[in-house]
């Protein structure tokens, strides 16, 4: 029996390289049974990358990986019968429906038929998608596709389910679905290995959250230690002439002007009361504003912070 | 629903035990995988018109086109559906191979084949799916081809055994031509350029003793298509159906079809390895 009380998967000094092309270099992980533990990045960080190793689809160039107490290297098996992956890019099969895609899924893993047939209404039902069950995949949706796909994998009830960037490139309420979804496997005692680009989404579902940038780990911790690093909220103001700017830069505390864009940066919580308080100054001194927004951290907040460079590919290169 | 709403504590406990009959059952496991890889790739041709158009009416087109538009003009010394046939079931076989090329080359391109991985698939049960599948639509194909010929006239004087020798070896022709053929569609980069791929194969028959005699055919040519392996293969059912089989053709026949099937089937496993 495999002791889950402690990780779920432990990695030591992971290293993989593609040529001269150093992609993971050196990351340790560990992650707790039962929780989301969500692998943070921008595109080309290496995170697909670590869940193609651990999950035995690439063989990494060094270190040591634990998933459920299983070497990945010497029993690739038996990580295979507890992990379930649900990759970038959906793999549903789209000449085939909904139904099909779940059945193939149910009679490759050799479940009785009974219990397959079992297994495949109540994932359709759970997915909302008994309507479109009958229709082949390549009529669905891209929120429609990825639900199918994560259907796909929780055919065999899996242990350890690695979702790598499970809502890109969906739209807001899907990704609000996925959310849930993801909400309720944990909640089932499902652990899950998920990697986003959007700090948000690690905020919401994980517990654990580590950063990767450039095949380096650059944090580790809980969303609020992580947040602490992170400049918090703002808003900004830009003016029309250079005349405005000045003037508003003198009577808003501790902001930052940019005279280049005309643009000031004044802390701020985001919240109404101090929103209000913050036009009413500018009124008192009849500034007028040509553009108004409030910027809550993002990704690339965090990564200026944790960095010292923006998270954007162009940015690196 | 019991299975999916179950305490975490259960699904691990029915998790194992599905591991263990997994591991007990790994002999026939290939096998299973196998036939369910099949009725998948038999739903994905059935469902795909342009495989239907080009494995099983493009033949017939051809076959039209051949006997009533071509065939007079060429002097072949018997009615031109009476020697075409053969060269026809082989062209049945050839036109079905791209459908099987696109459709490996989706398999390992479109993210499918990792989720197969990383379910304990039995690797070959992938790649036997294909053949098999193919085999199916071939001997479909070949079938229509032969309905069809004697609607056109076409008679044969050939005995049941002889029959079922010359369907034997068009079927091998068929086996070898799908490993092949599943080689080159995980070799592709793309599925637009695997159905490239088998061209040459789609061709090689035209420049063979199928549609006209080799004898006939220019300097240089013709010792290609006496040679060419498609040409001991039409020849030996030609032979059959005519009911005078010759053993020399048929021998080669095999031995061609036995040795494309391996290199295809070595070239398979390689790239496969390599790739997936």
């Amino acid at each position: 029996m495999i002791d889950m009380t402690t990780s779920a998967i432990a990695v030591q000094g992971l290293r993989k390289t593609y040529g001269d092309k150093i992609v993971l270099d050196g990351i340790d992980l560990d992650v707790a049974a039962g929780t989301v533990f969500s692998l943070l990045g921008p595109n080309g960080a290496g995170k697909t990358t670590t869940v193609n190793v651990l999950t035995t689809l690439i063989k990494a160039d060094g270190g040591t990986v634990q998933v459920a107490g299983h070497d990945i290297a010497a029993e690739a098996k038996a990580v295979r019968t507890v992990i379930g992956v649900t990759g970038q890019f959906a793999a549903v099969d789209d000449l085939l429906t909904g139904q099909e895609n779940l059945q193939l899924m149910a009679d490759l893993h050799h479940l009785p038929s009974g219990q397959g047939k079992q297994v495949v209404t109540s994932l359709l039902e759970r997915f909302d998608l008994t309507e479109s069950a009958r229709k082949t995949a390549a009529t669905y949706s891209g929120g429609m596709r990825r639900k199918l796909d994560l259907a796909m994998t929780l055919v065999t009830r899996p242990q350890i389910i690695f979702l790598d960037e499970p809502t890109t490139g969906l739209d807001p309420r899907s990704r609000r679905t996925m959310w849930d979804i993801i909400r309720d496997l944990v909640a089932d005692g499902v652990t899950v290995f998920l990697t986003t680009q959007y700090l948000e989404e690690a905020d919401q579902l994980a517990s654990q959250i580590a950063v990767l940038d450039q095949g380096h780990l650059v944090a580790e911790g809980t969303p609020d230690q992580l947040k602490r690093q992170v400049p918090g909220s703002h808003v900004q103001l830009r003016f029309s002439d250079v005349t405005a700017l000045d003037t508003a830069a003198r009577v808003l505390n501790g902001s930052t002007a940019d005279d280049a864009n005309l643009t000031l940066r004044v802390p701020s919580d985001g919240g109404v009361r101090s929103l209000r308080a913050l036009l009413n100054r500018l009124d008192e001194h009849s500034i007028d504003a040509e553009e108004f927004s409030v910027h809550t951290p993002d990704l690339d907040d965090v990564f200026l912070a944790l960095t010292g460079h923006p998270s954007t590919e162009e940015a690196i290169s | 629903m019991s299975t999916t709403t179950a305490p975490s504590t259960d699904s691990r406990i029915k998790s194992h035990e599905r591991g263990g009959d997994r591991t007990m059952s790994t002999i026939s496991a290939p096998l299973t995988d196998a036939r369910i890889m099949l009725r998948r790739n038999l739903k994905h041709i059935l469902r795909n018109p342009v495989t239907i158009f080009n494995g099983v009416l493009m033949p017939v087109v051809l076959m039209l086109l051949l006997v009533y538009v071509f065939g007079g003009a060429f002097n072949v010394g018997e009615h031109y559906v009476q020697y075409a046939t053969p060269g026809l079931m082989l062209l049945a076989i050839t036109y079905g191979l791209s459908g099987t090329a696109v459709s490996v080359s989706s398999d390992m391109t479109k993210g499918i084949i990792n989720r197969f991985k990383v379910m304990n698939v039995s690797r070959g049960a992938v790649l036997t799916g294909h053949v098999a599948a193919n085999l199916v639509s071939s001997a479909v194909a070949i079938a229509v081809i032969i309905g069809m010929a004697f609607a056109l006239g076409f008679r044969s004087p050939a005995s049941g055994l002889e029959w079922l020798a010359a369907i034997g070896i068009a079927l091998a022709a068929a086996f070898a031509a799908a490993w092949l053929t599943v080689a080159l569609g995980i070799f592709a980069k793309t599925p637009e350029s695997a159905g490239l791929t088998v061209v040459p194969l789609i061709l090689l028959p035209f420049v063979s003793s199928a549609v006209a005699p080799a004898a006939k055919m220019g300097e240089g040519v013709r010792q290609f298509a006496q040679f060419q392996p498609f040409t001991p293969i039409i020849e030996s059912l030609r032979g059959l159906l005519d009911g005078h089989p010759s053993g020399g053709y048929a021998a080669a026949a095999l031995a061609w079809c036995a040795g494309i099937a391996l290199v295809g089937y070595l070239w398979s496993r390689a790239t496969f390895i390599k790739r997936a």
